[in-house]
């Protein structure tokens, strides 16, 4: 390995390849957004298929069968508990859908000012 | 869905020495990869001709009063066109994922694969690097398939990195078409030789653009009796190709850091010169001087063969279109050109017999080890185990 800094093996996976890069959609932000979702996607499949593994791994060792698991029905606490993280999660990953009707909200009573607005008002004031 | 059109997990992908240590997390982003590629190529990609046939092309029609002439009035009209955007740009994220996925499982583990390299490669007389060999444009232009680095990029001294990273997603890339050790081609031209030549008995193989020698090595255990030599600009493929090579067995390899426009054997010395997906990736200028450097280095009765996609001549505008997608959005310049070259015309200046020229189709030994059932028919344009081979005996 060379003497002088370490190899950063995080960012030299995710180099870019020498080249102009094609961006297809008429907005970049769309593909940028696009690019970043696919890569959650397939995390989210590793994590599935690591959690597959797990359940049969359990499943032959013969400590919990993957039909209990499928059976499984939450008692009261753990219902409310599971649920309130369904909820939680399901807000999490819609933020901005949220953040976008708040705006709308806000614009219609005027509640939202600009920076550059407020800088003025400050300057001002 | 029958398991014929489930890609084969790529835990089923063939090991040897030098190959990367992956675990369930690795396996788990090819199998995505793979799977997102065959919904691709499946699923929307019908679409995008659809989409072509029904809106693009009677619009394009309507407003010139006759149909796209060729495929870059095609590749104008569908620019806009929202199927084809969508699957370009999921296409494009996949190939991107695939060299972080194969990147990221190489260099955590760099030092370690290294060493199993120079381990296999100490001293060996097989492995002649030459540092004087000059990287040509045509490889470093741009990082051929997105592949950041390209083929030549050393991150750290006797790097084998770029081969490993190289190596670890073929499988995925191509959905285990080309078998576990992704070495379909080579395999193909050995079972062609074995069919249509069964007396043709090469002493001296030349492979040349081998990367990391996955073609070269089906011919050196169909010839376990030829001096094989695989050659190629890039050190690290040189290095990780050599040390795969010895870790499955295989000792007839000379793998040497060469430009295949000069070489220094003599006249003559080669029975048998082959190429694999590998012209597509050179140039102008490099291709027809490497041919008059093949046509002299053949022996008399000597066999020439390559392995390529096939040539544009002939096809419907649509279908060469797509077939470009590479050459536009992958960093694979040279292919829409090469694709258009009259391949007859240009083995015949570089001193070949045109009446000795052939082409023909053929296709990869298909691996029962992960397709226990024959696989169909499908092509992913470049991806599939079906290949046009073009070449000529020298008389």
């Amino acid at each position: 390995m060379s003497a002088k800094a370490p190899l950063d093996p995080v960012a030299l996976a995710n180099a870019k390849a020498r080249g102009k890069r094609p961006y297809f959609f008429r907005d970049p932000d769309v593909e940028r957004v696009l690019s970043i979702a696919m890569a959650i996607a397939m995390e989210h499949a590793v994590t599935r298929q690591r959690l597959d593994a797990l359940e049969r791994l359990v499943e032959a060792k013969g400590l919990l069968s993957r039909a209990e698991l499928d059976a499984f029905v939450p008692g009261p606490e753990a219902e409310a508990e599971r649920t309130r993280w369904m909820k939680e999660y399901i807000a999490r990953v819609l933020r901005i859908v949220q953040q976008e009707t708040e705006a709308v909200e806000r614009a219609a009573s005027g509640s939202d000012q600009a920076m550059e607005q407020v800088m003025d008002e400050l300057r001002h004031s | 869905m029958s398991t014929r059109e489930l890609p084969p997990s790529w835990t089923h992908v063939g090991r040897h020495g030098v190959f990367p240590t992956a675990g369930l997390d690795d396996a788990a982003r090819f199998d995505f990869l793979a799977n997102l590629n065959g919904f691709l190529s499946g699923q929307v990609l019908p679409k995008v001709r659809d989409a072509y046939e029904r809106k693009v092309k009677p619009a394009f029609e309507q407003a010139e009063g006759r149909a796209p002439a060729d495929r870059h009035e095609v590749r104008r009209a569908m620019a806009t066109e929202p199927t084809w955007q969508t699957w370009s740009a999921l296409r494009r994220a996949s190939m991107e994922m695939r060299q972080q996925a194969g990147r990221s499982l190489v260099f955590r583990q760099l030092d370690e694969i290294n060493a199993r390299a120079a381990a296999l490669n100490a001293d060996a007389p097989t492995l002649r690097l030459d540092p004087a060999v000059k990287v040509p444009r045509y490889a470093s232009a741009v990082d051929i398939h997105c592949m950041p680095g390209g083929y030549h990029t050393e991150v750290v001294p006797d790097d084998t990195s770029a081969g490993a990273n190289y190596d670890s997603g073929i499988f995925a890339t191509t959905g285990g078409m080309l078998g576990r050790y992704n070495d379909g081609g080579g395999q193909a031209v050995a079972q062609w030789l074995r069919r249509e030549h069964p007396d043709f008995q090469p002493r001296r193989i030349l492979d040349i653009g081998c990367t990391i020698g996955h073609n070269t090595v089906p011919l050196a255990q169909a010839f376990p009796d030829a001096e094989v030599v695989a050659i190629d600009v890039a050190a690290p493929m040189l290095r990780y190709g050599h040390a795969r090579a010895k870790s499955l067995g295989v000792d007839n390899i000379v793998f040497r850091q060469a430009d295949g426009e000069r070489l220094d054997d003599p006249d003559a010395h080669y029975d048998l010169v082959m190429t694999s997906m590998f012209w597509h990736e050179t140039s102008s200028t490099a291709m027809p001087r490497m041919l008059r450097e093949i046509f002299r280095l053949l022996a008399p009765g000597g066999l020439t063969i390559h392995l390529e996609q096939p040539q544009y001549q002939g096809m419907d505008p649509y279908e060469q279109f797509i077939r470009d997608w590479d050459a536009y959005n992958n960093n694979e310049p040279f292919w829409s050109v090469m694709h258009d070259y009259d391949l007859a015309a240009m083995m015949a200046a570089a001193g070949f017999d045109r009446a000795r020229y052939f082409e023909t189709k053929v296709r990869g030994v298909v691996d029962r080890s992960i397709f226990p059932e024959a696989s169909g028919e499908k092509e992913d344009y470049g991806r599939a185990a079906l290949w046009t081979a073009f070449g000529a005996w020298k008389p």
